[in-house]
């Protein structure tokens, strides 16, 4: 069957729910999915986040020194380092007045993945491409 | 016939979504489907043996082994349910315990995916 591609896309914060971060670990399984699958077969997730999705990602959180739990930001982190696609729309973060710069990346962890900020339409293209659109 | 997998992941008590994903799941096995359903997020805590079905409450665990019982393979995310003080060994017989590489499996091996999303 080859290589199977999916979109996740998260429109809901982060702080408002539990599935926009079981999309990213989600997303994060690719890794290991092949264990259960056929020789040559592989899925390709690209983690897309829109609208009100872009909202608590930016870079330097607390999370674990305040809550003792893991931060949005070192699951973000989890993505680049695991050579996953993630695209935020450029148009939400400007509409909710977030910096391009905030968001994160993972070069102090040795990733040599980005985040990638990216017009609306280039989700799209995510979309139309993707054998399975899965909305968070 | 098709394959289906439904990840299911809003809670068994407080909406209906949990009942449709379990519905919906009934009625594409029995048109002859081969169903999968991923249980992830707060849709686990419903994989618990010995539900008592009070009637102003939804309930899981009869549907869960009827659809077992039809052949549907049920998994739940393990992390998520132990974190919700579930164990393996309280677990509905049949419901298998994974991680989420099995949803991505099933996905793969998918005609059609439903992502019913939760709270």
């Amino acid at each position: 069957m080859g290589d199977v591609k999916l979109a996740f896309i998260v429109q809901k914060p982060q702080y408002k729910g539990e599935t926009s971060r079981l999309a990213i670990t989600h997303a994060i399984s690719y890794q290991t999915v092949e264990i259960l699958l056929e020789d040559g077969d592989t899925v390709t997730p690209k983690l897309c986040f829109i609208g009100e999705g872009v909202l608590g990602l930016e870079g330097k959180q607390n999370a674990m020194e305040l809550y003792g739990i893991t931060s949005t930001e070192s699951h973000m982190k989890n993505t680049l380092l695991v050579d996953l696609d993630v695209l935020i729309c450029k148009e939400d973060l400007a509409k909710y007045g977030i910096s391009e710069s905030a968001m994160p990346d993972a070069e102090d962890m040795g990733a040599d993945k980005k985040i990638q900020i990216v017009p609306f339409a280039e989700i799209q293209k995510a979309m139309e491409e993707a054998k399975h659109v899965l909305f968070f | 016939m098709g394959t289906l997998t439904i990840g299911c992941f809003p809670g068994l008590v407080g909406n209906m979504t949990y009942d449709f994903a379990l519905k919906l799941a009934d009625a594409a096995v029995t048109k002859g489907h081969k169903v999968n359903i991923w249980f992830s997020g707060n849709a686990t805590g419903s994989v618990k043996a010995h539900q008592k079905h009070l009637k102003d409450y939804s309930t899981g665990e009869k549907y869960l082994k009827a659809l077992i019982e039809k052949g549907v393979e049920i998994c739940t995310c393990e992390a998520c349910t132990v974190a919700r003080g579930i164990m393996k060994t309280e677990g509905i017989e049949g419901v298998q315990w994974n991680a989420m590489h099995w949803y991505l499996a099933k996905i793969h091996a998918s005609d059609r995916v439903l992502q019913i999303g939760g709270e």
